[in-house]
């Protein structure tokens, strides 16, 4: 039971990671009905972003130079790299996708797959092959829950994630920019017509998405502390499966679906050997995305093509 | 050879009257051409590339070289024109009328008797030829060819889908591992003494004349594991079949990491040699084209387009919708599986490393660098991405930053890609067909 329990935390964690960077796929997908297929590498920047504020403010704090403590470089860390993030973001916008933006989606695909292959080969080259030790920012501590250990790290983990998704619901909802983008995902063409600067907005959607992918960089950096140039590759890719699995341009569903995926493949390797993680996982996506098209929250006109 | 009486002196004139000269030169000329600098430069380039301090022989024209040693830049330069331009351009003009001739089939009884296919056949063995003779200066070259025409296969199966269907798969590479290791299965269990397999099943003799059946049964088999996407995935439109195709290859790399007789993450080798010789690939590749060539152009290739453009108004028009779509997957499938055995067989050793994202990333770069629904799109494509990947190896790691800037500088320039939507026309194939069309359109005399 307690391994249950257990495994639960776990299971909440990688969600988090999951639906932290699945939102930003989703975002741009229900305004731009395309996939933005360099988002997975931004997270990997946005994670080496993350290391470089870390590193320095640590290094500036334990010196003396600034009067921090750990919890405060964290907090700061998390915004300079949340905020440095969403200039990647928009940068990719500008290269890969506005001047595509009335081409066929297929070839914006294929730009925005290339702009990831530029960063990961960038990061390789620049960084160096070799793994990244991301610094510990906070002491770990153990918690004892009734039966269930669980890190502080992984209780951030989740409650910051929860704390986002909030704010990024709420900002959503009510401010005019929140407003502007749902109209853009309920009709992007006429959007324009009733004064709304377009190019704003959707820079705006990537740099949101790209600083919810800054901050899921830095808090798996804190948990798993090696970062390397195919991040974006391996984690990336799989909150995307997860952005589909919860519904396409469904933020309720990224978040859904994130958290989902995180369970599946956490349960699997529990209860399986971890190698049977991926297979057992994609079996059981491929058999929900059988009986449930759309995924989870998705509705029908959200998969209506813009060639 | 008409020469207009008010041609510019100097070198603006000289220009031009080359130009001229060559204007009507019909293609197996340049192929006599193109012959003539392959043998020009096996008979001098190694002495030649000596001479001007370039080392071994440069493997592609020295383009690569350039990236390595720019300061050999002019010796690179007067290698290429000794060795490749003089021989190509004299031995065209050499030839141009006698082939002129030979093109248009006239006067010459039997040449006439000669079936168009029997034209395209010689046009082919031709072409087969000057690959040979250049693949025989080095291995690197011969590879890097017999990967080209695996590359061809991959990149029109997936137009296939990607273009005339109008779908986004991405799961070529997991296509390409099912087949890859279904054919070296097969081959290592027929021929080879192998620990897991046991001793060999039949004579090793026979090998090269099994491996194009171990090929199709490898096609097959990757089409029926394609079922598994393409039943699910046709209830919908638009992006279903990226995703689904996706899950199905981290499914596919997931299993064969876990199947451990096959070696899981550590690969799988010992595959008999029955592709080392540059033929049996370009067979495999030229049936490839010529059938999707022809699948494309037959009803059932114009009834894909038609469920690409507009689906229900295709189904009014008695297109079996459902049905059109899976052909269309399944021969998707089918080829990526072959081309994936092949890849098996020509490398030696497959690990489910190999198939990855980037592969699909990769072939789907040549796939909208040539651009969609067109054959020759897809093949020059493939020849370019390939060629730019090779030049720039000396590079190394940044030529990973160069390819995707050059890609995206395209797409900008040409969202459909070079050939999207429209075909490369190729006279050398046309010509005897269009004589031919010029006979039945005579009035029937005899």
């Amino acid at each position: 039971m307690s391994q249950v329990a257990q495994q639960l935390f776990n299971a909440l964690q990688w969600g988090s990671f999951y639906a932290l960077i699945a939102l930003g796929y989703s975002m741009v997908y229900s305004i731009l009905m395309l996939f933005n297929f360099a988002h997975g590498d931004v997270f990997m920047v946005a994670s080496y972003i993350g290391y470089f504020v870390a590193t320095v403010l640590l290094g500036l704090a334990l010196g003396g130079t600034l009067p921090f403590s750990g919890v405060v470089v964290f907090v700061l860390t998390l915004l300079l790299t949340m905020f440095l993030a969403s200039f990647i973001g928009i940068a990719v916008e500008r290269v890969a996708y506005r001047p595509l933006r009335d081409a066929p989606r297929a070839s914006a695909a294929i730009t925005g797959l290339m702009v990831g292959i530029f960063l990961e080969t960038l990061v390789l080259w620049r960084l160096g092959a070799s793994r990244r030790n991301f610094p510990s920012l906070i002491e770990v501590s153990t918690f004892q829950i009734g039966p269930v250990q669980v890190t502080n790290l992984k209780l951030l983990t989740i409650v910051l994630a929860v704390v986002l998704m909030v704010l990024l619901h709420l900002f959503i909802q009510k401010t005019k920019v929140g407003m502007a983008m749902r109209a853009m995902s309920y009709d992007y063409a006429v959007i324009p017509l009733m004064g709304v600067p377009l190019d704003l907005i959707i820079a705006f959607t990537f740099a949101l998405g790209s600083a919810l992918a800054g901050a899921a960089g830095v808090l798996f950096g804190m948990a798993y502390p090696v970062l390397d140039p195919y991040l974006g590759v391996l984690i990336g890719w799989k909150a995307f499966v997860a952005a589909i699995l919860g519904g396409r341009g469904s933020i309720l569903g990224a978040v859904a679906g994130g958290f989902l995926l995180g369970f599946i493949e956490i349960l699997v390797a529990a209860a399986l050997t971890s190698t049977m993680r991926d297979l057992v996982a994609y079996s059981i996506v491929l058999l929900i995305l059988t009986f449930r098209p759309y995924g989870l929250f998705g509705e029908e006109h959200s998969v209506r093509l813009r060639l | 050879m008409q020469r207009s009486s008010e041609t510019p002196s100097g070198l603006k004139g000289w220009f031009q009257r080359w130009r001229e000269a060559y204007r009507d030169v019909p293609i197996s000329a340049w192929l006599v051409g193109m012959l003539a600098a392959v043998l020009a430069e096996a008979l001098v380039g190694y002495d030649l590339a000596y001479l001007l301090g370039l080392g071994n022989l440069p493997s592609f024209f020295g383009l690569s070289l350039i990236f390595k040693r720019w300061q050999l830049i002019p010796n690179i330069l007067v290698f290429v024109v000794v060795v490749y331009v003089i021989p190509a351009l004299g031995a065209t003009y050499l030839v141009r009328k006698f082939m002129a001739r030979f093109g248009r089939m006239r006067g010459v009884a039997w040449l006439q008797r000669i079936p168009s296919w029997g034209y395209i056949l010689f046009n082919l063995a031709f072409v087969y030829v000057i690959l040979h003779f250049w693949a025989a200066a080095s291995d690197y070259r011969l590879l890097v060819l017999r990967l080209l025409g695996v590359n061809i296969i991959l990149t029109l199966s997936l137009n296939l889908v990607n273009g005339w269907m109008g779908e986004f798969s991405v799961s070529v590479a997991g296509f390409m591992a099912v087949g890859a290791y279904v054919a070296s299965i097969l081959m290592v269990w027929g021929f080879v003494d192998d620990d897991v397999f046991g001793a060999a099943v039949f004579p090793e003799a026979w090998a090269p004349f099994a491996f194009p059946v171990a090929l199709i049964i490898a096609g097959a088999v990757t089409a029926i594991t394609a079922l598994a996407v393409a039943i699910p995935s046709f209830r919908t439109r638009g992006d279903y079949l990226a995703i689904i195709t996706l899950a199905y290859m981290f499914i596919v790399k997931s299993a064969i990491e876990n199947i451990d007789f096959l070696g899981g993450a550590r690969g799988f080798m010992g595959q008999p040699n029955v592709a080392d010789s540059l033929l049996v690939v370009f067979i495999w590749t030229v049936l490839a084209v010529w059938i999707m060539h022809n699948y494309v152009t037959s009803t059932l290739g114009k009834a894909t387009s038609a469920v690409r453009d507009n689906e229900p108004a295709a189904e009014m028009m008695t297109v079996n919708t459902r049905k059109v779509k899976m052909v269309a997957f399944l021969t998707h499938a089918f080829w990526s599986g072959v081309a994936g055995g092949l890849y098996a067989h020509i490398v030696g050793y497959i690990n489910p490393g190999n198939f990855g994202l980037v592969k699909s990333a990769e072939i789907l770069g040549m796939l909208y660098l040539g651009g969609l629904n067109s054959v020759t799109g897809s093949i020059l494509g493939t020849v370019l991405f390939t060629m730019l990947s090779e030049i720039l190896r000396p590079l190394q790691l940044i030529k990973w930053m160069v390819i995707p800037v050059i890609l995206i500088l395209v797409m900008i320039k040409r969202p459909r890609g070079l050939l999207g939507f429209q075909e490369l026309r190729l006279p050398f194939l046309e010509r005897r067909a269009q004589a031919e069309e010029e006979v039945s359109h005579a009035p029937a005399g005899d």
